[in-house]
């Protein structure tokens, strides 16, 4: 069962294609289990701000960001203009050049056409359970990208049916809605690999809670993670002196 | 049936969401790193998932005030301790959704 979860067959096997999309696969589906409520919850939203199902598979394929989408919807509701609608996305996604900056170190072998096609599937989740297996060397590019298609995949569906019906499914069933919480923790647990580590998270987790409270909207991600990497960084530095 | 605006809104969206997620794939995974970004940046995951997760368990609303009597807090604990001792990511989802189910359902 374990095995199965973790997936520790190496890359190197030459059964290619099949066994990517295999491990791809059960990579993914906690990803996806933890997106569709939240889908259905966006279509929903979407629907009531006005927006067509069209539009709302169309953002759902060209943006793949869920709380910016959100965002964008509950503007668009109050009347805010366009621009000002992008540039607030553009902040709350500013994260992604931290993440796809630390998938890079794994990435020196791809091609730019896959890498291309990598990008427009970064997201927090797929970002955690990628770095996960890339730092763990049982991971390729393709398993990446099939974890990333897939998880977009359930994110569209699952956006576009709430546009159309998520009136009717029960909020909260099965507690879905703690399922990518659930992983988050897991996936923290798997970085926490040494001392260094633990201390950088708690710092990351203790400044999140208080730019949290402080300032609006979601800046407190990037602003923390950087406080604390860059703090721990200069304390070994210090250290090793 | 489209509204023009919506379209620009979402072409736009789209364009600053994608261009952060592509450029550093392309631009640093060719090029050697100098050693402090590399350990920097191996320091960036644990912080991210940290920033993101620690806020969910400990705050709600907006404005976000402190509200530690909350099923998101509690369920965590168990689920930490189950996802430390086994290391696996399904089965700590699958734990944490139950969990969650029947906290909210008692309470």
């Amino acid at each position: 069962m374990k095995n199965f979860w973790n997936n520790p067959i190496s890359p190197q096997n030459k059964r290619g294609t099949k066994t990517s999309i295999l491990q791809g696969l059960s990579a993914a589906w906690p990803i996806c289990l933890g997106y569709i409520p939240i889908g259905l919850a966006f279509g929903v939203l979407a629907q009531k701000a006005g927006l067509y199902p069209i539009e709302i598979m169309l953002m759902s394929i060209l943006v793949f960001a869920g709380s910016s989408q959100f965002i964008a919807v509950s503007m668009l509701s109050t009347g805010a203009g366009a621009l000002s609608i992008i540039l607030t996305t553009f902040a709350v996604n500013l994260r992604h050049l931290l993440m796809s900056s630390s998938l890079a170190v794994f990435l020196g072998n791809a091609t730019r056409r896959k890498l291309t096609l990598f990008a427009y599937g970064v997201t927090d989740e797929s970002f955690a359970v990628n770095y996960t297996r890339f730092s763990g060397k049982i991971w390729s590019v393709n398993r990446a990208l099939v974890v990333n298609h897939t998880a977009n995949l359930a994110w569209i569906v699952s956006s576009v049916i709430g546009g159309y019906s998520g009136r009717f499914i029960h909020q909260g069933a099965f507690g879905i809605d703690y399922a990518l919480t659930a992983m988050f923790i897991c996936l923290l647990i798997l970085q926490l690999k040494s001392r260094l580590y633990v201390l950088t998270a708690v710092i990351a987790g203790a400044v999140a809670v208080i730019l949290s409270l402080t300032i609006p909207g979601s800046s407190y991600i990037v602003l923390a993670s950087i406080i604390a990497a860059t703090t721990v960084l200069g304390l070994k530095k210090w250290g090793a002196k | 049936m489209i509204h023009a605006e919506v379209i620009w809104v979402i072409l736009g969206m789209g364009l600053v969401t994608y261009l952060p997620r592509w450029f550093p794939l392309v631009f640093l995974s060719r090029r050697r790193l100098p050693q402090w970004l590399v350990e920097w940046l191996d320091l960036i995951p644990s912080a991210i998932l940290s920033a993101l997760l620690l806020p969910e368990l400990v705050t709600n609303g907006t404005p976000r005030h402190i509200a530690l009597w909350q099923p998101e807090l509690w369920v965590a604990i168990p689920t930490f301790v189950f996802a430390l001792k086994t290391k696996s990511l399904g089965g700590t989802v699958i734990i944490g959704m139950a969990l969650f189910w029947l906290a909210q359902s008692v309470i």
